[in-house]
């Protein structure tokens, strides 16, 4: 019998892509709310390299980096196939995924954002990114993102866009819009209404007001 | 039908070497089309739209984009000779996992020694040595980061040797004096002809870092 344990946060994109792709594959799990102000000795004994969520722990053997526990995944319960079998396909899929994991820095400074002209500046920056996804992602004989069935790109991407209309609610500000982003947009809106993904969304209240209080603590403390 | 592999490169490039060493490691036959950064080719920016950065792989006139990626496509197309991967999926997790830990830290604490002063530098020195500390635990008493047999990881970090001369100029300290396994570890690998001929002279290295602090203004 398979002990699996997934250590995260309700909140974290990045537990949110691993918390996907096991539930995607119907694989059971117990789930570990850490508490970020307060980690668990075990998580830091799992994950001493960086000292974060989310770890998943596979009979008692401890993955971490969200994106290198979902391949991992994908490799030992290959039902539902997140990654593309052909070479050239999956070198795509992850060149993307690398993308996806690129742009959350640019979110990480929104997020961080004191002030308007900082808040200017990361909003910017996030659209530059989304433009070449725009660009480079969608159309013709591109089949980046999953069409009718969810792929690693999706889950990289998801949380991603996830957060970014969590954001657009606190600040009161237009990220993804669809006039810019037209093809992310209807992907997203697309995606997001996938069962699996539906019932597994955290609560959009419960994380406008969580990033509030975040931000004025981050803010607070730099 | 032959295969037909290019890549673009630019010869000072820890991550074009790394490249450089896994064709070697598979006896893979290509084309070595070296790219003046300051004008890239059409074919780079048709290849690359996204980074237009080196290294990129062509493979039968399909780019693949960022060194690991390009390495682990080269496995997966190659797979029958030189695995450079475990075959076990934890052990695979466990190399990707090192190998992405190299380019989150190695890379841009390296840049910010030979770019900075004072304080800055300084604490970027501590980290750098910090980091290759982990790695040298990570390594153990293991021949190569792969175990008995050179792998991802030793093909992800043993590029960056060939800057070392330029950290150590620049940032006025000795690796090899606070990570000495580190440098054994590397000197093993050097002995492997897939590494010693696609790494360039230290010393080369040194003189491009030299040429590119005067052309940015840091003296």
């Amino acid at each position: 019998m398979t002990d699996i344990k997934l250590h995260g946060f309700w909140y974290s994109p990045f537990t949110l892509r691993v918390k996907w792709t096991l539930k995607l594959k119907g694989i059971p799990y117990e789930n570990i709310e850490e508490d970020r102000y307060n980690k668990s000795a075990q998580l830091l004994q799992y994950n001493p390299v960086y000292k974060r969520t989310p770890v998943l722990v596979h009979d008692g053997k401890p993955l971490c980096e969200s994106m290198i526990i979902v391949e991992y995944i994908d490799e030992i319960w290959p039902q539902n196939p997140l990654l593309p079998t052909h070479s050239y396909h999956k070198a795509l899929a992850r060149f993307w995924v690398k993308y996806a994991d690129d742009t959350f820095s640019a979110v990480a400074s929104l997020v961080r954002s004191s002030n308007g002209e900082e808040q200017e500046k990361a909003i910017e920056k996030i659209w530059e990114h989304l433009k070449v996804v725009e660009d480079q992602c969608f159309g013709d004989g591109k089949n980046v993102f999953g069409g009718d069935t969810i792929n690693i790109v999706d889950i990289a991407f998801g949380p991603l866009i996830t957060l970014l209309v969590v954001l657009e609610d606190a600040l009161g500000v237009k990220i993804l819009d669809d006039e810019k982003f037209p093809h992310l947009h209807s992907w997203y809106n697309n995606f997001k209404d996938v069962p699996i993904i539906k019932e597994n969304l955290p609560d959009q209240d419960k994380m406008v007001a969580f990033i509030k209080v975040f931000r004025e603590k981050l803010i607070a403390s730099s | 039908m032959a295969d037909e592999v290019v890549l673009l490169d630019f010869w000072p490039s820890p991550f074009g070497m790394r490249i450089r060493i896994t064709l070697a490691e598979k006896g893979i036959k290509y084309e070595y089309k070296e790219e003046d950064l300051r004008n890239k080719s059409p074919l780079l920016l048709q290849s690359n739209p996204v980074h237009k950065k080196i290294p990129v792989l062509i493979h039968n006139g399909k780019p693949i984009c960022e060194s690991l990626i390009a390495v682990q496509y080269i496995e997966d197309v190659w797979s029958n000779r030189n695995p450079l991967l475990p075959s076990d999926p934890y052990h695979r997790a466990q190399a990707r996992f090192w190998a992405d830990y190299v380019d989150k830290k190695v890379y841009d604490l390296g840049r910010k020694i030979w770019t900075s002063k004072g304080e800055e530098q300084e604490a970027a020195k501590k980290e750098f040595v910090e980091a290759l500390k982990l790695l040298e635990e990570q390594l153990g008493d293991k021949t190569y980061f792969g175990g008995d047999n050179f792998g991802f990881v030793d093909i992800a970090l043993v590029p960056f040797y060939t800057w070392f001369k330029a950290y150590e100029t620049f940032g006025n300290f000795n690796i090899e004096s606070e990570c000495p396994k580190f440098i054994a570890w590397v000197k093993r690998c050097l002995q492997k002809e897939s590494v010693s001929k696609s790494l360039p002279d230290p010393h080369k290295v040194y003189e491009f870092v030299v040429e590119i602090r005067k052309r940015i203004g840091i003296e």
